[in-house]
């Protein structure tokens, strides 16, 4: 009953004093929203599971920690965290695909092709043969390294090496090559992306 | 013409009343008791007590 009465704010607050009661009464006041939630993205009662822990994992940190402002949002704060986590989910099954053994066999879902298809390979050719064209606008300096480093592949200790100087000034030299790169291409107006 | 029975898919099934297993939560707060935080001048240690 006390529970019931007792708001969000009131429960993170004892929480973040001490009373462990506290979080066992917020997540059971909001498990099935959130669990819901997670399922209704991933579809996976297993993955749902551990988006679940890993969310409260992070606000038990968050508010051990004191880190968090109640501003009397706590469950849209959680449901944030969940839709992180659940885009991490994806962006990493994305580069690890994985089987979902539900029956209909789908050959594709295992195997992919990663060569790039005529056009993609058409659009690679014009971004790296434009970027060839813009490093010829870099300091002289910047550019050597940035040649040296990228396309003839040496490491920081040969380039200082070769060209005489500190490796840190050869690392200068690089940071300061893809920052004047990054502004000449925007000063171009131009998209390099496949 | 035969009637068709369908099951529903895994995916509509249960998505009402979902709620996690009771594993997850007793994890969650005994993870909560377990924790401690310390804060030493700019430092903050998480140590977790068995």
């Amino acid at each position: 009953m006390k529970n019931a009465i007792l708001s969000d704010a009131t429960l993170v607050r004892d929480y973040m004093d001490g009373n462990e009661q506290a979080l066992s009464h917020l997540i059971n006041r909001h498990q099935h929203r959130i669990y819901s939630f997670i399922y209704s993205k991933v579809f996976d009662k297993d993955v749902t599971e551990d988006v679940f822990q890993d969310t409260f994992i992070k606000v038990i940190n968050t508010l051990k920690k004191g880190k968090y402002n109640e501003e009397g949002k706590f469950l849209p704060w959680v449901m944030r965290i969940a839709h992180n986590l659940v885009i991490d989910h994806f962006r990493k099954n994305k580069r690890m695909p994985k089987f979902e053994n539900n029956g209909d066999f789908n050959i594709f879902s295992v195997l992919n092709d990663t060569d790039l298809n005529i056009e993609k390979q058409l659009i690679k050719d014009q971004i790296e043969s434009d970027v060839k064209e813009l490093i010829k606008e870099l300091p002289e300096d910047q550019l050597e390294v940035l040649t040296m480093r990228i396309y003839k592949d040496m490491s920081f200790k040969e380039i200082s090496e070769r060209t005489g100087v500190s490796i840190n000034t050869a690392l200068g030299r690089m940071r300061y090559a893809l920052i004047n790169l990054r502004k000449i291409i925007e000063k171009h107006n131009l998209i390099l992306t496949n | 013409m035969g009637k068709l029975y369908i099951k529903k898919s895994s995916k509509e099934e249960n998505i009402k009343n979902l709620i996690p297993k009771k594993e997850t939560l007793k994890f969650l707060l005994d993870y909560s008791k377990a924790l401690r935080v310390i804060e030493h001048k700019t430092m903050t240690f998480d140590i977790i007590l068995n």
